[in-house]
């Protein structure tokens, strides 16, 4: 298991946020979801332009073993996807929270990000679903 | 409670990533999937299948028996050591299991049958058999190690005795033998597999099942887990009961066609039902199908043809294609126009005939 990053936020569900310059946010999913996923063979973007909505289902994951939606983290206009996933989306399990990013959007809200997880806190969420 | 092999501390230590298969509690992988079936394509893996389950037949007439109880003909079967692939069918036609039948003697021959069907398994053996007069008797206290892969054959014959190493490696595909092993362990190998690559599958005793596993693992033959059985088996064309078929599809529904025997004057079980059909034409049939965008097919997706509606009854991302493949169960004789359904979008789907990998190499026309 890698270090998480402590600039990241989490949602429950295992989707990460890194907040940039300009109120833009970046989106991907953690370390921990690709290990449970195993190897990533497919992945479903949204098109930059679309609106995502905090909680409702953006993007697809698929595994080996499994298709997992993504929810987005936080609400906003999707303005960069990460296009060599769609070649290479064993990227998500070699670096869940650097090339491995899903998707970059404009924030509606940055009050938004309060209602999620610090890196420590995920850490623990994770901890106690390992046991 | 689920149930383990003699070999799960063994995954455990390795880093396994256990699952509930059928009640066992059985390696996923052991880290990459992917990196697990590549092994077996190109080099040597194994797997523990000590889950599954190895039945002895005892008796003067297990050969009228098993002429009774399979659709293929253990007639086929002419000298000891061959095996023999056939279902076992209900009244209905429709696959109670399917499963391998050894000749070791005319009194005495070896089944190997699924784990989750276990226990009703069993029960229709032992139910069956009783008007034979055949003994059936379960060997829980074996276990079961499938070396498979281009080098796998060799690395397994090196651990022999070396008085038994050139008859095993004389063996022919389907047939086995016994053999003494590491130390002097009693084994039976045979030369059967369900990867679509060269290899062994080893009945070993539980007690020394560990150590065998670790001799080849020192061997470099790599521990490989369900998940990779899963896209070699499909690769390879061949089918996963529960999946593919089960107690209400029949062998002509299956693919499995092959594998039924018609030969005159054998009264099986089911043979009634499945002649009718096959005068009449089965309403559906199993068919391979390739998507070229990119996605995954998985179990239970909606497949549209022109005859009907259809489903993915067993779909994968193949690792050694590089897209995704499956089988898919379809009105007879739909073949053109074919489309799955992933999450509300009609991907095409073209009818290809399988297996899809043989011997490490994409088949021809996949």
């Amino acid at each position: 298991m890698s270090e998480i990053p402590g600039d990241l936020k989490f949602q429950k569900s295992h989707e990460w946020v890194r907040v940039e310059d300009g109120g833009r946010a970046r989106v991907g999913i953690s370390d921990h979801a690709q290990g449970l996923l195993g190897d990533l063979v497919y992945v479903e973007l949204p098109k930059v332009g679309d609106r995502v909505e905090a909680g409702a289902g953006c993007a697809v994951v698929e595994s080996v073993k499994a298709a997992s939606d993504v929810y987005a983290p936080v609400s906003g206009e999707v303005v960069e996807v990460n296009e060599a996933l769609v070649d290479k989306p064993e990227t998500i399990n070699e670096d869940a929270y650097g090339d491995g990013w899903l998707f970059a959007i404009r924030l509606d809200d940055p009050d938004e990000l309060d209602a999620l997880l610090g890196a420590d806190d995920y850490a623990e969420l994770v901890e106690n679903d390992e046991h | 409670m689920t149930k383990q092999t003699i070999l799960n501390a063994t995954h455990r230590a390795a880093g396994a990533k256990m699952v509930d298969f059928g009640g066992w509690d059985m390696p996923l992988n052991y880290g990459s999937q992917i990196e697990e079936h590549h092994a077996v394509r190109r080099d040597a893996g194994m797997f523990d299948v000590s889950h599954m389950t190895v039945v002895d037949l005892h008796g003067a007439r297990c050969r009228e028996f098993l002429r009774h109880l399979l659709a293929n003909d253990i007639g086929k079967l002419k000298k000891p050591g061959k095996a023999l692939y056939s279902c076992m069918l209900n009244e209905r036609g429709g696959v109670i299991d399917d499963l391998i039948t050894y000749f070791l003697a005319e009194d005495r021959f070896r089944m190997v049958v699924n784990a989750a069907t276990r226990d009703k398994d069993l029960a229709w053996i032992g139910m069956q058999a009783a008007a034979f007069g055949v003994d059936v008797r379960e060997r829980p206290e074996l276990a079961m190690i499938a070396a498979q892969g281009p080098n796998a054959r060799a690395r397994v014959l090196a651990l022999l005795d070396a008085d038994d190493r050139e008859r095993v490696e004389r063996l022919g595909r389907f047939a086995a033998a016994e053999a003494r092993g590491p130390g002097g362990m009693p084994l039976f190998v045979a030369r059967t597999g369900y990867t679509g690559e060269d290899g062994f599958e080893i009945v070993v005793p539980e007690h020394n099942a560990v150590a065998l596993w670790n001799a080849l693992a020192a061997s470099g033959v790599r521990p490989a887990g369900l998940g990779a059985r899963d896209t070699l088996r499909l690769e390879a064309g061949m089918n996963l009961y529960g999946q593919d078929m089960d107690e209400d599809v029949t062998p002509w529904e299956a693919g499995l066609g092959w594998t039924v025997s018609l030969d005159e004057g054998r009264d099986f079980i089911g043979r009634a039902v499945l002649e009718k059909q096959k005068a009449a034409g089965a309403p559906r049939e199993m068919i391979g199908v390739v998507m070229e965008d990119k996605g995954v097919l998985r179990h239970g997706q909606r497949v549209v043809t022109r005859q009907g509606e259809g489903e993915i009854v067993s779909g994968i991302f193949s690792p050694t294609l590089g897209k995704a493949v499956g089988f898919a169960r379809v009105p007879a004789g739909a073949r053109e126009g074919l489309h799955v359904d992933i999450r509300g979008r009609e991907l095409p789907l073209r009818a290809v005939k399988y297996p899809f990998v043989r011997d490490g190499k994409p088949c021809e026309g996949i």
